[in-house]
């Protein structure tokens, strides 16, 4: 053999080594198990084969603005006060156009003053007058356009926090191209899509309030004040009995929170050490800190003004202990929690709230069953379209079929190979991509050998009918590939998930397809020949 | 061996009856699609809900509906899925009953509709809706009733799941089931926490009406800029007819796979639009393969006709068109019987393209390209005709 030869099957040696490497890695064992393992750790199963969940949200950004123009008003309306100028309403005329409010009924003798105050104190803001005498503020288009990406950035960061507690191998939450504000939250063996939706849009809100008393219901408690009327700064909240147990009692709360969700650095839960009831220890930011030790200082149990701490969840009190003694940094939340739910409230307080709320645009869940139904027919389709193929070019063109199918089996090594690399993940449509590059890959060598017949049946030596016949493939192969790796690209990148994956499958096939069915099959050919006395006929 | 050797069939002269063939299949389907079935597009582009249910024994169709009809989903559709031993149904509801304001909520109502037998105080185990991993590990390490360590919990938690999903293929038939795959103790927790209805949901897809419409923007567009791409490439590499002639014989084949599902009524889905884009590709493989040898032969064949090169062209490609379609039909067909129930649209599609993608470069493509340069050179008057970019600089007779 010559030399160049033996170069070149090295090469051809070397790269299969390199893309069994892989699809297996370095396998534990040898034994089937393990490499079923190996081979499922390079290779990774798309939800609809292994099961999970797929969601898209929506980030209902329009609450993000509510809340920075509402406070724009709260400003101003401050600063009016403050500057003596009198005003008849400052409002949002129109839901649907947050950004925008309007002050209406101002002096005339006002406006300067007005300007002054808006370009001082609202920058970001531009003011132009309306109708009536009016002004209209609007946000300025960049800090609008920044306050979006904002608010969808850290939407999906605060669902990758809360999803991190499912405990979810690579969770995918990313940006939806679709459409706008979109969020896409992919969820691979995580298939009890009710618990997964409570974390994701449970808003947390948590605070702790001054708490005077409970009732059995609203009546009991408002027949239970001085006149029937509720203290100023007080409501009334539902919440469960502080004895514990299951019933519905109402508790004379105020209105404000001493301290809130966002105020805490930093929870776990934990169990009470005594009953090892669970419960979520919480730890405070500094600031909120000395405003918590003030406030329990004087209400604690023998002190001044003796009350309980209301704890309100989402406008619920979940317990309202009496206290104890002074507390500053830190505290505990106890009341009829689970071990289950402890925990996802202390993940929801560290996370962090969510900036605007969230809408559900897209939810479908594949049970486990169906995705190792999908498995086992998937690989039984492409076993039986693998063999079929195989044993027709053996059949058709004898001795070159096994050329082709060394071609073909190499082909799959090296695709299964590039996914594994690649950390690409396998779909059903993807199997079915592995199938069709199999049927399609047959193609190039399908063209080469009936180009090399051709060239025999025109009286060519072996040698040249191959040389000939290679090279005048080519070129079809060529325009073959570029235009189904176009369609594939573009199923890649405008696809959304197991399509995407389809493409993706297709792309690395054709790629695979272009190393094996020329070069390794010319490779082979050369190495038949060259061990071919001058003027041998060539089984093909 | 050998199928096909020297054959000479001429083409051409038959195109007449490919332009008949053609016609009636696109006629047809765009018929169908305008008066008939119209386009079924699947859930994913209309938008609505979609459960899977396994039934523990043969589901009782009069039953379900009687519960669902109960919950007042009266226009909910049930249908079988899959084979009838797999006991499976597929319940339906259309986009009106999907609001984005509430995703889930025909979905629950299909759920609990079906839940004919609650207990009180305990959990659906075949609920995968609710329970999953961490409801069976919470049970058990709540009871803790063989004094285990959490990781061996865990482990018994994944072992019950995965009786249930993969052993059972989604549905206990009771919670016996799991005797012998974790301790009779916790076997026996478990209980108190957990009872099994006689269903469980394999797949659930709810999609609103916003995402369905952007999923069909994005799927034409797919679609129109592949067919546009491949233009250009063959434009570039060809000559523009070559590129019309070709992307005209791939719209045939889209427009008559898009008609074959309207005439069987079956739904066009996401993964179908994957099919269409597949063959699309290989579709133009094909009329890439004969556009080249034709290509070749202009060069060579000087005396011959156009009509007379591209009929020459086609029965030397021949053996490899059959060839390489019938083994890729293969593998397809292999997919259609074996891929399962999921891979239905997405192999049917592939099937009915391959079939119509390699009768359109022969059928459709090629006559195209003739007519074309014999219109124009009878037009011209002269003798020019559609020379590809990398043709031959001499002259080729046409005969007019």
């Amino acid at each position: 053999m010559q030399k160049n030869l033996l170069i070149k099957l090295a090469v051809i040696i070397g790269v299969t080594l390199v893309f069994v490497y892989g699809i297996f890695g370095i396998p534990s064992s040898f034994s089937g198990d393990g490499l079923r393992e190996a081979v499922l750790k390079n290779i990774h199963l798309g939800l609809d084969l292994k099961g999970g969940t797929h969601l898209i949200l929506q980030v209902q950004i329009n609450d993000a603005i509510n809340s920075e123009t509402d406070r724009a008003i709260e400003i101003l309306k401050d600063e009016f006060g403050k500057a003596r100028i009198t005003y008849a309403d400052i409002s949002k005329p129109d839901a649907n156009q947050p950004e925008k409010f309007v002050i209406k009924g101002v002096p005339l003798d006002s406006g300067s003053k007005v300007r002054e105050i808006v370009q001082d104190k609202l920058p970001e803001f531009t003011q132009t007058p309306g109708a009536d005498n009016s002004q209209i503020l609007t946000m300025n288009a960049p800090t609008l356009a920044q306050l979006k990406s904002d608010t969808l950035e850290k939407s999906i960061e605060a669902i990758r926090n809360r999803v991190d507690a499912l405990g979810v191998s690579e969770p995918m939450i990313q940006k939806n191209g679709l459409g706008d504000n979109q969020i896409l939250v992919q969820l691979a063996g995580v298939d009890d899509i009710g618990r997964v939706k409570d974390i994701i849009q449970s808003t947390a809100r948590l605070e702790l309030r001054e708490s005077r008393g409970s009732y059995p219901n609203e009546a009991a408690a408002m027949a239970a004040q001085p006149g029937g009327i509720l203290p100023p700064n007080m409501v009334l909240l539902h919440g469960k009995p502080n004895r514990g147990g299951n019933g519905d009692v109402v508790y004379l709360v105020s209105k404000t929170s001493v301290v809130s969700g966002t105020d805490i650095r930093d929870a776990r839960e934990g169990t009470k050490p005594d009953t090892s009831e669970p419960i979520v220890n919480f730890y405070l930011n500094p600031g909120p800190a000395k405003k918590f030790a003030e406030f329990t200082l004087a209400h604690q149990k023998g002190g001044s003004d003796p009350a309980n701490l209301g704890i309100v969840l989402d406008n619920k009190v979940i317990s309202a202990p009496g206290i104890e003694s002074q507390i500053s940094d830190s505290g505990e939340i106890y009341g009829g929690f689970t071990p289950e739910s402890a925990k996802d409230l202390a993940m929801l307080l560290r996370s962090g709230a969510l900036p605007a709320s969230l809408h559900y645009l897209t939810e479908r869940t594949v049970g486990a069953s169906l995705g190792a139904d999908s498995i086992r027919a998937g690989v039984k389709a492409a076993v039986a379209g693998m063999v079929a193929v195989l044993l027709f070019m053996l059949i058709y063109y004898r001795g070159a079929g096994i050329n082709a199918d060394l071609a073909l089996i190499m082909n799959l090594v090296i695709l299964l190979g590039f996914m594994g690399f690649f950390g690409a993940t396998l779909t059903l449509p993807g199997i079915a991509g592995v199938i069709l590059t199999v049927g399609m890959g047959v193609d190039s060598n399908v063209l080469i050998f009936e180009r090399i017949r051709e060239e025999l049946r025109h009286g060519k030596s072996a040698a040249a009918a191959v040389d000939q016949g290679f090279s005048r493939a080519w070129t079809t192969i060529l325009d073959t590939h570029v235009t189904t790796i176009v369609s594939a690209l573009i199923l890649f990148f405008v696809g959304t998930g197991p399509v995407s994956g389809f493409g993706l499958t297709l792309i690395f096939g054709l790629l695979a397809n272009l190393f094996t069915a020329v070069f390794v099959s010319r490779v082979i050919f050369d190495a038949v020949l060259s061990r071919k006395a001058r003027g041998e006929a060539l089984s093909i | 061996m050998e199928f096909f050797r020297n054959t000479n069939i001429d083409f051409l002269g038959r195109k007449w009856y490919f332009l008949t063939f053609s016609l009636i299949f696109s006629v047809a389907g765009i018929l169908s699609m305008i008066f008939w079935h119209g386009i079924p597009v699947g859930v994913d582009f209309r938008g609505g809900t979609l459960v899977y249910v396994k039934f523990a024994s043969t589901p009782n169709t009069g039953a379900i509906r009687a519960a669902l009809d109960k919950a007042g989903l009266h226009n909910a559709k049930i249908q079988a899925y899959d084979v009838p031993s797999a006991n499976q149904v597929v319940i339906s509801l259309d986009m009106q009953e999907t609001s984005e304001a509430d995703l889930s909520k025909g979905k629950n109502q299909i759920i609990s509709a079906l839940e004919t037998s609650p207990v009180a105080g305990k959990r659906d185990l075949n609920n995968n809706d609710q329970v999953g991993f961490s409801a069976v590990r919470d049970s058990l390490v709540g009871k803790d009733p063989t004094h285990s360590s959490p990781a061996e919990y865990e482990a018994m938690a994944h072992a019950v799941l995965n009786v249930r999903d993969s052993v059972k293929g989604g549905v206990l038939r009771s919670m016996d089931d799991l005797k012998g795959t974790i301790p009779d103790a916790a076997l026996d927790a478990l209980k108190q926490d957990f009872y099994v209805g006689d269903f469980g949901k394999i797949s659930a897809d709810v999609v609103g009406p916003q995402v369905g419409s952007q999923l069909k923007t994005q799927a034409k567009l797919a679609v129109g800029i592949s067919l546009a791409a491949m233009l250009v490439y063959l434009w570039f590499r060809f000559e523009l007819i070559y590129g019309v002639a070709a992307v005209v014989a791939v719209f045939h084949d889209t427009l008559i796979t898009v008609g074959a599902f309207s005439l069987t009524n079956q739904e066009i889905t996401l993964t179908v639009i994957a099919a269409i884009l597949t063959l699309v590709g290989y579709s133009m493989n094909d009329t890439i393969v004969v556009f080249d040898r034709i290509r070749e032969n202009v060069k060579i064949m000087r005396r011959e006709s156009l009509a007379e090169i591209v009929n020459k062209s086609i029965n030397q490609t021949l053996s490899r068109t059959i060839l390489t379609s019938g083994l890729t039909f293969l593998t397809v067909l292999s997919l259609y019987l074996f891929g399962g129930e999921v891979l239905h649209g997405f192999s049917f599609a592939l099937v009915i393209g391959i079939l119509i993608g390699t009768y359109s470069s022969i059928a459709v493509a090629a006559p195209m390209l003739v007519a074309y340069t014999e219109w124009r050179a009878k037009r011209s008057g002269a003798g020019a005709m559609a020379q590809p970019a990398q043709g031959s600089k001499g002259k080729v007779r046409v005969k007019v």
